[in-house]
């Protein structure tokens, strides 16, 4: 395909096309990824997530312009809810991001969760791997924190980062239950309102209590639009890529991340062909009806149905 | 699942509030449409760029400053220079009337002033999308 070449040369309209067909054209992803593969896992993958209106964008923003003093290549993804009633979406996080539009050494690009077929993990990753492709040496992915599927989406990164803010109150609690555990950083963005610190403090109480022994993760307190403390969020995400690397990690985390979308990937084409040898001849139905009637057991047919694959 | 329409609303020039842009933004969203919102103050350059990576199928401007006959040419250019011409872009704002041939010349493919109902646009935008 020309348009990999031209990605591959640095080209960023042909960077915003691949994108596309990722998002949008699975048979012709997939040729894609075949072909781009072997340039891919040189980035550093940074998942940001946090509740909405946290700041997620503006520590962003300012993150990847410290990153770009270095002269490092960054890219950004920003994924926004797609409305499930209509299928459109608002992706506005590039608002905070505007002047980082004409960084010739920054590619932006917005992601609405949509309907994705695979699931919007796979299409995000997709994404991610063409940017790492392109030459970016860090990827900054931004979802909001709420479904399993974002949550997805950054335990694919090298590097998580939740964002807190000041005012959640009791939410911190909740939150903990299936977030909290992915984050290897945490950043407490409005520093600068009343709570900040007490935030803080309890994030750090609850990290203290936990029976996660192997590298306890720092609180960071930063804010975001005054362009404060970035410099030490920064040296904490270095510092944890660092740490994965030295302990062997990197490569552990990598490979369970390959494993699981090598999983994904099967577990969607048995279905897939599961659906395509049962659906058209009635033999779904059938089936659907035997166990309706409890002549058997979903087990049972589960086992018979991968046995004619076989 | 189909392919969205993806729009990017833009609010360039230097007037203060993008009530009608937001209006506009969400009437496309409801319309089954990713519109990309950069918000305002948005220059050409910032906007043909942040098009480019989106790349998105459409550019839609509301400008009120009177600098339409600057701003929406300049787009026109700078998409010609970077090969994204097939980029569309319609405008919105107050716009005399005496000025819309000139910028239809320069390649603006549609022009709402603003008794424009949000689904005469939304219909322009199906019926001429390029795909
Ligand atoms: N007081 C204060 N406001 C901030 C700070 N950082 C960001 N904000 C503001 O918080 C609001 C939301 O910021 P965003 O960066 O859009 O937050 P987000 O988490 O990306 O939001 P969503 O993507 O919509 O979930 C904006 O009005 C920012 O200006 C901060 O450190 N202090
Ligand atoms: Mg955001």
């Amino acid at each position: 395909m020309e348009l990999i070449n031209k990605m591959l040369k640095g080209d960023k309209r042909a960077c915003a096309r691949l994108i596309s067909i990722v998002e949008n054209d699975e048979k012709e992803s997939e040729k894609l990824i075949k072909k781009i593969y072997k340039y891919t896992g040189k980035a550093h993958i940074i998942g940001i997530t946090g509740p909405p209106g946290a700041g997620k964008s503006t520590l962003t923003d300012k993150y990847a312009k410290l990153l770009r003093k270095s002269d490092y290549i960054v890219g950004v993804i920003a994924v926004d809810p797609t409305s499930p009633y209509t299928g459109g979406a608002i992706l506005g996080d590039r608002i905070r991001m505007n002047d980082l539009a004409l960084d010739p050494g920054v590619f932006i690009r917005s992601m609405g969760t949509r309907g994705y077929l695979g699931g919007l993990a796979k299409a995000t990753r997709n994404a991610v791997k063409i940017l790492d492709a392109y030459g970016c040496d860090y990827i900054i992915i931004e979802t909001v924190g709420v479904g399993q599927s974002e949550v997805d989406i950054v335990k694919a990164a090298d590097t998580v980062v939740l964002v807190m803010v000041p005012g959640l109150g009791d939410d911190i609690q909740s939150i903990k239950a299936g977030i909290m555990e992915i984050g290897d950083l945490f950043v407490v963005n409005k520093s600068d309102l009343f709570g900040a610190q007490r935030t803080a403090t309890e994030i750090n109480m609850m990290l203290d209590m936990s029976q996660n022994t192997d590298r306890r993760p720092p609180v960071v307190m930063v804010t975001a639009n005054q362009n404060k403390n970035i410099d030490q969020m920064a040296q904490e995400i270095q510092r944890h890529y660092e740490y994965l690397v030295e302990n062997g990690l990197l490569e552990e985390r990598r490979k369970k991340n390959i494993k699981r979308e090598l999983l994904e990937l099967v577990e969607e084409e048995l279905k897939k062909l599961v659906i395509r040898e049962t659906e058209s001849n009635g033999e779904l139905d059938r089936m659907t009806d035997i166990l309706f009637n409890k002549e058997t057991d979903p087990f049972t047919l589960r086992d018979r149905l991968l046995s004619t694959i076989k | 699942m189909d392919k969205p329409i993806r729009v990017l609303v833009a609010k360039p020039g230097l007037d203060g509030h993008d009530r009608g842009a937001k209006m506009i933004a969400r009437a496309l969203r409801d319309a089954g449409m990713e519109v990309i919102y950069t918000g305002l103050r948005q220059t050409p350059e910032q906007i043909v760029a942040a098009a480019i990576q989106e790349d998105v199928d459409i550019i839609g401007m509301s400008i009120l400053s009177g600098a339409h006959n600057h701003l929406f040419p300049k787009v026109i250019g700078l998409l010609k220079d970077q090969d994204a011409e097939d980029i569309m872009v319609i405008a919105g704002g107050v716009i005399p009337e005496d000025d819309i041939p000139a910028l239809k010349e320069a390649g603006v493919a549609a022009i709402f002033t603003p008794g424009a109902l949000t689904t005469e646009i939304v219909q322009f935008i199906r019926d001429n999308i390029k795909r």
